[in-house]
């Protein structure tokens, strides 16, 4: 006997998108399914930025640890010998932390009466799923359905993973640091995931077939962070083309207009870490009947909305958005009150997006290029946080980073902020608020910011912008 | 070194101010001899002036939208050699530019102050995310909606107060979102010129409409015989030219209807010269060229002219006795189909006559169903001075003319 189900609402994909669309569902007393394969929380709390940046976080300790066992130690802190790294004790930390989120969510699911069932969605028609479970198959008819599956590794079809070629996944469950790990795709999860390497001691290269790493990012943006691979010794490759990994592992390489002159880099892991592809096969998607555009994202309008009534996409999946976490839990919210009724549209006026490398990035709203772009009088203005104090005693000023604030010049709306520097990424908060809110530089200028607070940077970089910054001549 | 004043031209019969319509030069330009300097637009036509001499401009008259009085100054130039003007002379009476369009010369939607109108692309109305959510729920397009912020931006009392003021407020649901907001339109110009035409055409003539169908079997069959054999250069008939040929004879037989009623002269008066006013839809709006002396014309000759006229009418190149002196007018309304319609007459005309297209229909001969082509048409007639009797003895005479189109042309 086959088990039947029927709910108002059906959830496919726990990630950062699906849990918040059913929790809010089922806030809002509508009777909610979410079916999940692995566990709840997807890509970003089980295999992504959570696990990540538990990672980043050792790997900053290692290094500062580092620095203190050498001859005459750190500020004034010294450690008679190297730190030591047990790497499957680190691993296992971080299993902690992403344990308790899950079951966090797996909590928060449950008190808001949705009902999670692990296992695999298969479409029959736009409305009614089966799913695989250890249990048996369960068939589900859905009065709506929330498309959350989310998105997966790009796979280079001559180097596919396994053995010693990883994904960002693979390596978060690494039990031995490598002691050569070569990256192939310079973008912000290969160079997060290269500098903690790097900081827990391994040598890393990183291959990158643009002309420079980070490349959605302004040249000024990025310096910071190009002069601190360099200074930990992380070797760039660019303008050049990964072609595989030889019998011994060692990964090959060739400069892009000479792609004969194949060269090896002595590896004990491959990173591939070459992009992320909306994850649309093997699902049903084609029997729903729902529509997609070239690149594979579901097309939906700003109620995340299918050209199928009653089947909404959210997250990585849909074509709406950057692939961002923060992305597809507002919109998973929103869908939930849309299906309950409210009137709702995604509407974000800017969306942060962080890089969590050493440095760190932030980009919100438009970068000085998009404003005049997109036909805006723009004014710019900057801060170094060498001139902040607090990121002084927080070191935070060593990778030279700053503040950079774009405004229009007739009215002085705030139109973008980007950072870079040590610990920037938890100022995003107020960038991404003063956008939303639309402050103008007198908005920011008027606000007083705490002291000693790296926050007075961007208060700073305001006032830079009007020209009458206080602490930068 | 002179001053040229220059005096707004008499443009045509009986016209005696015109509307601006665009200038062409601004103050401080160097204008040569004949350059167009103004464009007016007059009851009939809008007419370029062109430049009278060579020289600076130093002052004009009269915005877009502003009336000018024919025989005043509308602009002066600083000219070499003498001049025919003091500068004492130049400037003139407020009360020579009527501002008749000034109430509302510019198109005004009601959106954001000014300055945020004009933002650049990409620029949104400036919002919080709590405004911007209340807005979307009830349906209000933020774009619409005064900012009392700085740089415009959106407060909840400026959403409070733009709802206090009526504005229509969404119903519908998620999926189609209800509009609110109005754009005002100014009528200036031909439309305006049309407005008045139409208003004391209506106001003051007691229309009464007949409608008529008649049987253009016969005339279909000569139509397409003559276009198949026609000579060279020729124009392609259509039914207008027998229609006017027609009404030739017809108005010959009632000259009543072929008049203009001076309603403040209390006279009715008869014209021998059949003007036929043919009521042309342009890019611009509704224009209605003359073909004159129809009476004196044969079948193609007709046809010739009234497509030369109607041609002028469309590329805007008609002048304005073009445009005037029609004793009746013909309005068609075929196109677009339709049964009937009550078409304004052309005051102080005292008969407007519209054709319907023609069409196969099944109708009863002898007692048997045959296909006939049939045509429809709508007149409408003054009734102070043209009696029921009259104008449907008019149509009638016309559809037996139609009806034997041999008789046409006997």
């Amino acid at each position: 006997m086959v088990e039947q189900k029927k709910c108002q609402v059906l959830v496919v994909g726990a990630g950062p998108g699906g849990y918040v669309a059913a929790i809010r569902a089922g806030q809002l007393g509508l009777s909610t399914i979410i079916v999940e394969a692995e566990k709840a929380g997807g890509t970003c709390l089980i295999r992504g930025c959570i696990p990540s940046k538990a990672m980043i976080h050792a790997a900053h300790k290692m290094h500062d640890l580092a620095k203190m066992a050498t001859e005459g130690g750190h500020m004034g802190i010294s450690i008679p010998g190297p730190a030591e790294l047990n790497m499957s004790e680190l691993v296992a930390w971080k299993d902690g932390i992403v344990g308790r989120l899950n079951k966090g969510v797996e909590n928060l699911l449950k008190k808001a009466g949705a009902e999670l069932i692990n296992g695999w969605a298969n479409f029959i028609d736009a409305k009614t799923c089966k799913v695989a479970t250890e249990s048996g198959d369960i068939f589900i008819q859905a009065e709506n359905v929330i498309l959350a599956n989310g998105s997966i590794p790009t796979e280079l079809p001559f180097m596919k993973y396994g053995g010693d070629v990883i994904s960002s996944r693979h390596a978060l469950d690494l039990q031995e640091i490598p002691n050569n790990l070569v990256v192939v795709g310079g973008g912000y999860i290969g160079l997060e995931l290269g500098i903690a390497f790097a900081h827990l001691g391994s040598n890393v290269t990183v291959l990158e077939a643009m002309d420079t790493v980070l490349p959605i990012f302004d040249r000024e943006l990025r310096r910071p962070v190009e002069l601190n691979l360099k200074r930990l010794g992380i070797k760039v490759l660019t303008g050049v083309f990964a072609k595989g990994v030889d019998k011994d592992g060692n990964a090959l390489y060739a400069p892009k207009d000479d792609q004969e002159k194949v060269q090896t880099i002595e590896a004990d892991k491959v990173l591939v870490t070459v992009g992320r592809r909306p994850n649309n096969q093997g699902w049903g998607l084609a029997e729903m009947g729902v529509k997609s555009n070239e690149h594979g994202f579901v097309i939906v309008d700003e109620r995340c909305a299918t050209n199928m009534r009653g089947v909404y996409c959210i997250g990585d999946l849909a074509e709406r958005g950057a692939m961002l976490a923060h992305n597809a839990s507002s919109q998973g919210e929103m869908v939930a009150e849309v299906i309950a009724g409210e009137i709702r549209a995604w509407d974000p006026v800017a969306v942060p997006a962080i890089v969590f490398t050493e440095p760190e990035i932030i980009e919100v709203g438009l970068s000085p290029e998009a404003a005049k772009a997109a036909g805006h009088p723009v004014i710019t203005g900057k801060f170094p946080l060498a001139a902040n104090g607090r990121a002084l005693t927080m070191e935070a000023e060593k990778t030279g980073g700053f503040i950079r604030v774009v405004a229009r010049e007739d009215d002085h709306r705030i139109l973008g902020v980007q950072a870079v520097g040590s610990n920037v990424s938890e100022l995003s908060g107020e960038f991404t608020l003063a956008i939303e809110m639309g402050a103008l530089l007198e908005d920011i200028a008027g606000t007083i910011h705490a002291h000693p607070t790296m926050t007075e940077s961007f208060h700073e970089a305001v006032l830079a912008t009007l020209g009458h910054a206080i602490h930068i001549t | 070194m002179g001053i040229y004043a220059f005096k707004m031209p008499d443009i045509g019969e009986g016209v005696v101010e015109g509307e601006v319509v665009a200038w062409h030069v601004e103050i401080g330009a160097t204008v040569k001899e004949d350059d167009p300097i103004l464009d007016v637009m007059t009851d009939k036509a809008t007419v370029t002036i062109p430049s009278p001499v060579d020289g600076v401009v130093r002052t004009r008259k009269g915005n877009v939208g502003d009336i000018l009085a024919v025989g005043h100054i509308c602009i002066s130039f600083d000219i070499d050699g003498d001049g025919n003007s003091s500068e004492e002379e130049t400037p003139e009476p407020e009360s020579e530019v009527k501002k008749k369009a000034a109430k509302k010369p510019k198109v005004e939607v009601k959106e954001p102050k000014p300055e945020v109108v004009e933002k650049a692309s990409g620029a949104r109305p400036l919002a919080s995310p709590a405004v911007r959510k209340r807005a979307n729920e009830a349906g209000i397009d933020l774009a619409s909606v005064n900012g009392s912020g700085p740089a415009g931006r959106i407060t909840q009392s400026d959403l409070d107060s733009w709802k206090d003021a009526g504005s229509p407020v969404a119903a519908a649901g998620p999926s189609r979102s209800a509009l609110s907001g109005t754009t005002e339109v100014p009528v200036i110009g031909l439309r305006r010129k049309i407005a008045e035409q139409m208003h004391k055409s209506y106001s003051k003539i007691a229309h009464f409409s007949y409608f008529e169908e008649i049987d253009v079997t016969n005339l279909e069959n000569l139509r397409q015989h003559l276009n198949a054999n026609r000579s060279e250069g020729a124009p392609k008939l259509s039914y207008l030219p027998f229609i006017m040929q027609a009404l030739v004879k017809g108005l010959a037989e009632r000259p009543e209807c072929n008049a203009h009623y001076d309603d403040e002269r209390q006279v009715v008066i008869r014209h021998s010269a059949i003007n036929l006013g043919i009521a042309t839809q342009t890019e611009r709006g509704l224009y209605v060229p003359v073909v004159k002396n129809v009476e004196a014309m044969d079948l193609w000759q007709c046809a010739s002219e009234m497509q030369r006229v109607t041609d002028a009418a469309k590329d805007g190149s008609a002048a304005l006795d073009l445009l005037s002196g029609s004793t009746f007018t013909i309005t068609s309304l075929g196109r677009l189909g339709g049964l009937g319609a009550t078409p304004i007459i052309n005051h102080p005309e005292v008969g407007i006559l519209g054709i319907h297209n023609a069409a196969d229909s099944a109708v009863v001969r002898d007692g048997n169903i045959v296909i006939r082509r049939m045509m429809r048409v709508s007149s409408s007639w003054d009734h102070r001075v043209v009696d029921g009797f009259d104008g449907a003895m008019l149509v009638q005479i016309l559809k037996k003319y139609l009806e034997h189109p041999a008789t046409i042309f006997m």
